[in-house]
């Protein structure tokens, strides 16, 4: 359980909603709050300048893979030239993909395409066909907020599946608790413990996310670690 | 930044074989010289010691060997190079690659995986006869299947 005071510094912060969308519809089944009818799936964010920040989830994955070369490293932030340069120079293997976009590809605009077990089945052979225990690190970032119920926990035990035992994954969620739309992101790494942020668009939240639901998302895993950050976003360690 | 459009450098290159945009090859191609693929090609390319270009109208499927490849279509299979793989805007490669270098622009896709292998270096040049012979390409005729328009050109 959160202390009350970070509680309260959740309450405080609101979503990202522009002048005349309804307020959040909050749920307190932790499935995803449906948008009222008409609302569009996905629009455009605000596109402000890319933002440098630190992280101590990043920090804490690449020392965990610290010492040791020719991984092999998933990057779901889709392939852009920082992140492969510094996992290479890391001398990994880099695996690259860009699940936001793949997540649209699969399922288009229809959010509930997502609880379609074949689409569901379709999305995990595009997109985790690895073997078994082929990965030791994966950078998810911010794409599993957007994946409602049924399509979360499949897309979690499939990595489950492909990541090796002590292998590392580091995921994004919006600290907003309840966010009716949370804003996906593009992440470039700049250094091992800092990101080059950039608002892509605003989509549906999946979801409900707080620490507990996570930890229940993952418990199949040894272990599950939290920072917060001041930017809404709730940085997640995952040890397989 | 400049509002100049991109312009394909490699189309320049005199001495590129050129597989037109309304061509279409299923089919081994093997060249000794630059080539630069505008149309269709299902199989397999090799060019060894050189540069092999996808232009923005090709459509490869196709695993590639060469010294270099640019990517300006769209190309799925697997790419191997001794040297280079260039990813250009709007670009989109499904398929593992294994080059030595490598470079992807802003709005390319990418999906597969990426190895590097350290360049070898090169022994000393061999002393190079005097006279030389037009580089040669050999398209190996596996049910090559091309339109009217276009050709293999030089």
């Amino acid at each position: 359980m959160l202390p009350e005071r970070l509680r309260s510094i959740f309450r405080k912060e609101s979503g990202p909603v522009s002048p005349g969308t309804p307020s959040p519809v909050h749920s307190t089944s932790g499935a995803r709050a449906t948008l009222p009818p008409g609302s569009p799936n996905r629009r455009s964010g605000r596109k402000d300048a890319p933002q440098t920040r630190q992280s101590r989830g990043l920090e804490q994955f690449f020392f965990n893979i610290r010492d040791v070369v020719g991984l092999s490293v998933l990057d779901c932030a889709g392939a852009n030239q920082e992140n492969i340069d510094f996992l290479i120079n890391l001398g990994h293997k880099v695996y690259s993909q860009d699940l936001v976009r793949n997540l649209d590809e699969a399922f288009g605009t229809d959010l509930n395409e997502q609880t379609n077990p074949s689409r569901i089945d379709y999305f995990l052979r595009q997109n985790f066909d690895y073997p078994p225990e082929t990965l030791d690190g994966v950078l998810l970032w911010d794409a599993l907020q957007f994946m409602s119920p049924p399509l979360l926990n499949a897309t979690v035990e499939r990595l489950w599946e492909v990541m090796r035992p002590k292998a590392y994954l580091l995921a994004f969620f919006t600290a907003t608790e309840r966010a009716l739309e949370v804003p996906s992101h593009s992440f470039r790494i700049a250094d091992s413990k800092t990101i080059v942020i950039s608002e892509r668009d605003i989509r549906p939240a999946g979801q409900v996310f707080n620490n507990r639901n996570l930890e229940r998302l993952f418990g199949k895993f040894e272990s599950v670690k939290f920072f917060l950050t001041r930017e809404s976003l709730r940085e997640v360690i995952v040890r397989r | 930044m400049s509002s100049t459009p991109y312009k394909t450098p490699e189309l320049d290159s005199r001495n590129a074989a050129t597989i037109g945009k309304s061509v279409k090859i299923v089919g081994q191609i093997f060249t000794k010289e630059d080539l630069y693929v505008d149309g269709d090609v299902e199989g397999t390319i090799e060019s060894q010691e050189n540069k092999v270009t996808i232009g923005p109208n090709g459509r490869v499927q196709a695993s590639i060997r060469a010294r270099e490849v640019i990517i300006l279509g769209q190309v799925q299979g697997n790419v191997e190079t001794s040297d280079k793989v260039d990813i250009r805007k709007d670009a989109k490669l499904v398929g593992d690659i294994v080059t030595s270098r490598i470079s992807i622009e802003d709005g390319a896709l990418f999906k597969g995986s990426i190895d590097i292998k350290k360049a070898e270096p090169k022994p000393a040049p061999a002393p190079s006869p005097a006279v030389t012979r037009p580089a040669e390409s050999y398209v190996a005729p596996a049910a090559p299947v091309a339109s009217a328009a276009g050709g293999v050109k030089r």
